[in-house]
């Protein structure tokens, strides 16, 4: 038996059935971004103050290219679903909410592409 | 249509300012300053692959006061995120949910992420070449 109104179920709202898949990559990428966030920061310290040819051979190391790619996808990730619910909490226009939306998703899909192919592109 | 006279949650302006709603916000805040963040970590990501010429003129922009303002940003934004991240994962864990337990997390946070800024700052004028 559905609790639902037949008006609700006529104009099609409720759950799109997808709330917990947000919240739950929300939390894995946090997750990985707490061992990962911290390895980036001591990185970059340990950058400062470093020639080309010494932050050439730190980005062309494999253990740094993991770890690197594997921030930026976390981070990446996480930012565009962090950002998602900033535009669904302000954004009222549904088509800059659908644009915003967009946007940011392939931003970040972009911006992953880019860093996997300057690290690629460097070795 | 339904009544749009309804009371309506949270009426920030009438809302006496709490501790938890400011680190709340706060939270949000630095999300949004570290999304804004990305492109500096893309042109330094960048200048780590390309030439000579790229590699120091992305580290004269980090080492300009421009660009030391943003590296201040972004780092206590990170500090604050990190901290109070760590702390909402906590909470999904159901615990330290109680009024008292809530404030003392909060403040922590503060303190780490204080304590953390001023930590890794000190450590990256501490490095060799690093302006120090």
């Amino acid at each position: 038996m559905s609790l639902r109104s037949p008006l609700g179920r006529v104009l099609g709202s409720g759950s799109a059935k997808e709330g917990v898949d947000h919240w739950w990559w929300q939390r894995l990428t946090a997750v990985a971004l707490v061992p990962l966030g911290i390895w980036f920061v001591v990185a970059v310290i340990s950058l400062v103050g470093a020639g080309h040819a010494e932050a050439r051979a730190w980005a062309a190391a494999p253990v740094n290219m993991v770890l690197l790619i594997a921030f930026t996808a976390a981070l990446l990730h996480h930012a565009q679903l962090g950002l998602q619910v900033v535009i669904e909490d302000y954004v009222h226009n549904e088509a800059w909410k659908l644009a915003g939306l967009l946007a940011i998703k392939f931003l970040a899909a972009l911006a992953f592409i880019w860093v996997v192919v300057m690290l690629f592109s460097a070795s | 249509m339904a009544n749009t006279n309804r009371p309506l949650s949270p009426h920030l302006q009438v809302y006496r300012w709490q501790l938890t709603m400011a680190l709340s916000i706060v939270h949000r805040g630095t999300g949004i300053a570290l999304c804004a963040g990305i492109p500096f970590l893309l042109y330094w990501i960048r200048s780590l692959t390309s030439g000579e010429a790229g590699y120091y003129e992305a580290q004269a922009f980090f080492a300009s006061a421009f660009g030391q303002l943003v590296l201040l940003v972004l780092s206590a934004s990170l500090f604050y995120h990190l901290c109070n991240g760590i702390r909402h994962l906590y909470w999904d864990l159901a615990r330290g949910l109680d009024l008292p337990a809530v404030y003392r997390s909060g403040r922590l946070v503060l303190v780490a992420t204080g304590a953390l800024t001023v930590i890794a700052w000190i450590a990256a004028y501490l490095a060799p070449g690093g302006g120090a």
